[in-house]
């Protein structure tokens, strides 16, 4: 569990709070989307989750334990997060030995970093990369393989700072699966985004940040459906709920944010309407 | 005559097995406001090197085929030659600011090209009036938000005074109301100043609203070419472009057996034909 | 930053600044040194750098304790020692105090206006537009890294050596990528275009400007007469430290 006490940073050299008092837990397995503008605070609060940045004030527990007491090598152990561009990680000569490089950090047996490494490949379609070197892959490829970099350790919790920025829509998709599967494992998924429409497709908890404070909690139909957070967080509402939202009059439900719900609410008024008509004839 | 024509463009890289864009034939009409669009490795950014002339001054390879842009034959011409005729606005905001103000960052394109001190003040005034970022003028690139930073790298173009200008993926690193606001700074352009506009975007629901042509590349080819509402149906969904979800409603509906009778790419469209559909 | 310091053109500081470079090297005596040094003290107060001022001499302070050991040990007199070790603050205090009242932009402006050839100038100046970019990219590659299980400070010497080549390679890396980039959107701007380049922002000699120049040459004046025909008082020290050698 990842709890976040009453929490207040500030860069050193600042007086301004980049945290204001935030309290945030999150159990083992949820799927969290941090959202909110640039400059929210939202890459500030997940970096202090593996101990990256301490906060000022406040606390941070993972599982019991609060980072102050252990190394951001100790903490990453059970809090995988992946930064958003890869081009700040890759470096290694093939991308078997940049997938080796935290398991030999984190002194794993050799075989071990054998078995896993091929594993990884296997299961993130990478394996005919495996002697190539990560920089003559396409964007797309080099970001797998940083999500491959953080998988193949099998930390309990990932976090995915901005993972949709770039991707195209089957990229996308298939990044929702994988994050679909990572939580069946039951790992905890943490995303910090302000992709909405990609959070509307995935329906998990979203919590707003604003201005260094969290604004909102809950599931994603309830937040981003609610014009005024989401002007606040710098967002904008899913086009679908949009949609549904001129159609009150027909009392469309003020949680749809994507086209299979608005279908499932809308087949049986088409049929009524269809029926309607049929009758009048 | 067309603002862009390209004839049998094609171009591989030095040392690639298959080129990058295969025989594009493409006529774009002064004025339009086209949106470039296609899945990852489609030929979308080397199609916008060869219009910005990159290929094949600064990328070399093997380039056939004919570009006139702005009536005037690319080939031959350097980038600098083609920047009065084409302003290209890259999706990195900050790596296109170069100075440290904005003003002069702006500015910065007219100095390259020579132009006198005066004239070179009035464009700037002008071009930073027109992207709303005049109070912006004294502040470095780092202090500005991401949209700022977009706006002013427009501004910047906008003062050489294209004819046409062409922006790859400028929304990528903004957050979505900055992507409205930005998307809505290219429409007024193309709206007020008869601005051609060549958008390479993947968020589709944003940007759609403002064009009237929408071309998509997959493979290194042209394959999907008309209106939005033309464009965005099966073939494209397959193809795997991002449609604005109001228009995969539709396609839901429409697959279920429900009468649609328009392909809604907006808000506005989608909630007139249910409610067309709704009233009967 | 503003202060009329600020304010003034950078080629009048330039000038100044090399004022008080000449006339210091041109004494060793300790009351010369001093009188130079402390005329630089109202110009750090006018420039309201004060704190700024007192972190870049205590930057220079290892190095300044050895210039005093080394002509101590190997020189003539205790009074030399001093002298050296003042000479170096005085020069080190000159320039921080150019630079800290100085833009990179302001400074690029006067390069070029001095006709020193455009590329010259920018390189100059996207170098310093890009130092505070590069260190967030540094930092960030640090994070992320560190991130992976590397830690820093563990290990012999060699393994800490190596262990930055996790960090230096995404950096370059990164560099190269952003150079690359910034290429591009520069041909797009049509950098090189033309021979003859145009500046909407000119530096214009103010009469502020004048002046310092004229003070300047003035101070140069003085000490040159006070050089040739005053004898300065020496500094007699009657501490006797016993000699190492």
């Amino acid at each position: 569990m990842i709890s976040i006490e009453d929490v207040s940073f500030h860069y050193p050299g600042t007086t301004q709070d980049v945290l204001d008092n935030v309290t945030l837990s999150i159990n083992d397995g949820e799927f969290v989307a941090i959202m909110g503008e640039n400059g929210a605070g939202k890459t500030t609060l997940v970096k202090m989750l593996n101990g990256l940045l301490m906060p000022a004030k406040g606390r941070v527990l993972i599982d019991s334990s609060a980072t102050g007491n252990k190394s951001v090598a100790q903490l990453s152990r059970d809090v995988g997060l992946i930064f958003q561009n890869p081009d700040h990680q890759l470096f290694a000569e093939t991308v078997s030995e940049e997938l080796s490089f935290s398991l030999r950090n984190f002194g794993f047996p050799e075989d071990v970093i054998q078995r896993r490494v091929t594993s990884i490949l296997e299961s993130l379609d990478l394996r005919k990369y495996s002697n190539t070197s990560p920089f003559i892959l396409s964007g797309g490829e080099r970001k797998r393989v940083a999500l491959a970099a953080t998988l193949v350790w099998n930390p309990k919790h990932i976090i995915m700072d901005e993972p949709t920025i770039g991707q195209d829509y089957l990229q996308k998709d298939r990044l929702r699966n994988f994050i679909v599967q990572l939580i069946s494992q039951g790992k905890t998924i943490i995303i910090v985004t302000h992709d909405v429409e990609f959070v509307a497709e995935c329906n998990p908890r979203v919590v707003l940040l604003s201005k260094g404070r969290i604004l909102a909690d809950g599931p994603a139909t309830r937040i981003l459906t609610r014009s005024d957070l989401v002007t606040k967080a710098s967002l904008v509402r899913p086009q679908i709920t949009e949609l549904m939202q001129r159609l009150n009059e027909k009392g469309a439900p003020a949680d749809i944010v994507e086209p299979y719900a608005a279908r499932d609410f809308l087949t049986p008024k088409l049929h009524a309407a269809a029926d309607a008509q049929t009758s009048t004839r | 005559m067309p603002a862009i024509l390209a004839h049998n463009l094609t171009f591989s890289y030095v040392g690639a097995p298959k080129p990058s864009i295969q025989n594009i034939n493409l006529s774009i009409e002064q004025g339009s406001f086209v949106i470039l669009t296609g899945p990852s490795g489609c030929g979308k950014t080397t199609f916008c090197r060869c219009l910005n002339g990159l290929i094949p001054n600064f990328y070399s390879g093997n380039l056939e085929g004919e570009l006139i842009i702005d009536d005037v034959n690319a080939s031959g011409k350097s980038t600098a030659e083609l920047a009065s005729h084409l302003g290209f606005v890259f999706q990195n905001p900050e790596n296109q600011l170069f100075s440290l103000s904005v003003e002069r960052d702006v500015a910065f394109g007219l100095e390259n090209l020579g132009v006198k001190r005066e004239e070179a003040i009035d464009r700037v005034r002008w071009a930073m009036d027109v992207t709303g970022i005049t109070d912006l003028r004294e502040k470095a690139p780092y202090e500005l938000s991401g949209g700022q930073q977009q706006r002013a790298a427009i501004a910047g173009v906008l003062a050489m005074k294209p004819r046409i200008m062409v922006l790859d993926e400028p929304t990528s690193f903004l957050d979505p109301r900055s992507a409205e606001e930005i998307v809505g700074v290219i429409a007024k352009l193309n709206h007020e100043m008869q601005l051609t506009i060549l958008l390479v975007e993947h968020r589709l629901d944003i940007v759609s609203r403002y064009a009237n042509r929408v071309i998509v590349m997959d493979k290194g080819r042209v394959i999907l070419d008309g209106t939005p509402a033309q464009v965005y149906d099966d073939e494209a969904r397959l193809i795997g472009i991002g449609l604005p979800k109001v228009t995969t409603l539709f396609h839901l509906l429409r697959r279920d057996g429900f009468p649609v009778k328009t392909n809604p790419i907006t808000v506005e469209q989608a909630s007139n034909e249910l409610r067309r559909m709704l009233n009967r | 930053m503003d202060s009329p310091i600020h304010r003034l053109d950078p080629r009048a500081k330039f000038i100044l600044t090399l004022g008080f470079f000449t006339t210091t090297l041109m004494f060793t005596n300790i009351f010369a040194l001093l009188t130079i040094f402390l005329m630089q003290t109202p110009l750090v107060i006018l420039a309201k750098t004060w704190s700024r001022w007192i972190r870049s001499m205590r930057g220079g302070l290892l190095m300044g304790i050895f210039i005093f050991a080394m002509n101590y040990i190997f020189g003539t007199s205790l009074a030399l020692a001093i002298a050296f070790t003042l000479r170096f603050f005085t020069i080190m205090s000159a320039f921080s105090l150019f630079f800290m009242t100085t833009s990179a932009d302001d400074l690029g402006l006067a390069l070029e206006q001095a006709h020193i050839p455009y590329v010259i100038s920018f390189t100059f100046t996207t170098a310093v537009r890009l130092v505070p970019t590069m260190a967030v990219d540094a930092q960030t590659v640090v994070d992320a890294q560190r991130s992976r299980g590397l830690e820093l400070d563990k290990g012999n010497f060699m393994k800490r050596v190596r262990n930055y080549i996790p960090i230096l390679i995404p950096l370059i890396i990164s560099a190269i990528r952003r150079s690359v980039e910034l290429a591009e959107a520069l041909e797009a701007r049509a950098f090189g275009a033309s021979k003859h380049r145009t500046t909407i922002v000119t530096l214009r000699m103010k009469p502020a400007d004048h002046l310092v120049t004229i003070f300047t040459f003035l101070g140069l004046f003085v000490a040159t007469y006070v050089y040739f025909y005053v004898t300065l008082p020496s500094l007699v020290i009657p501490i006797q430290i016993p000699r190492l050698f």
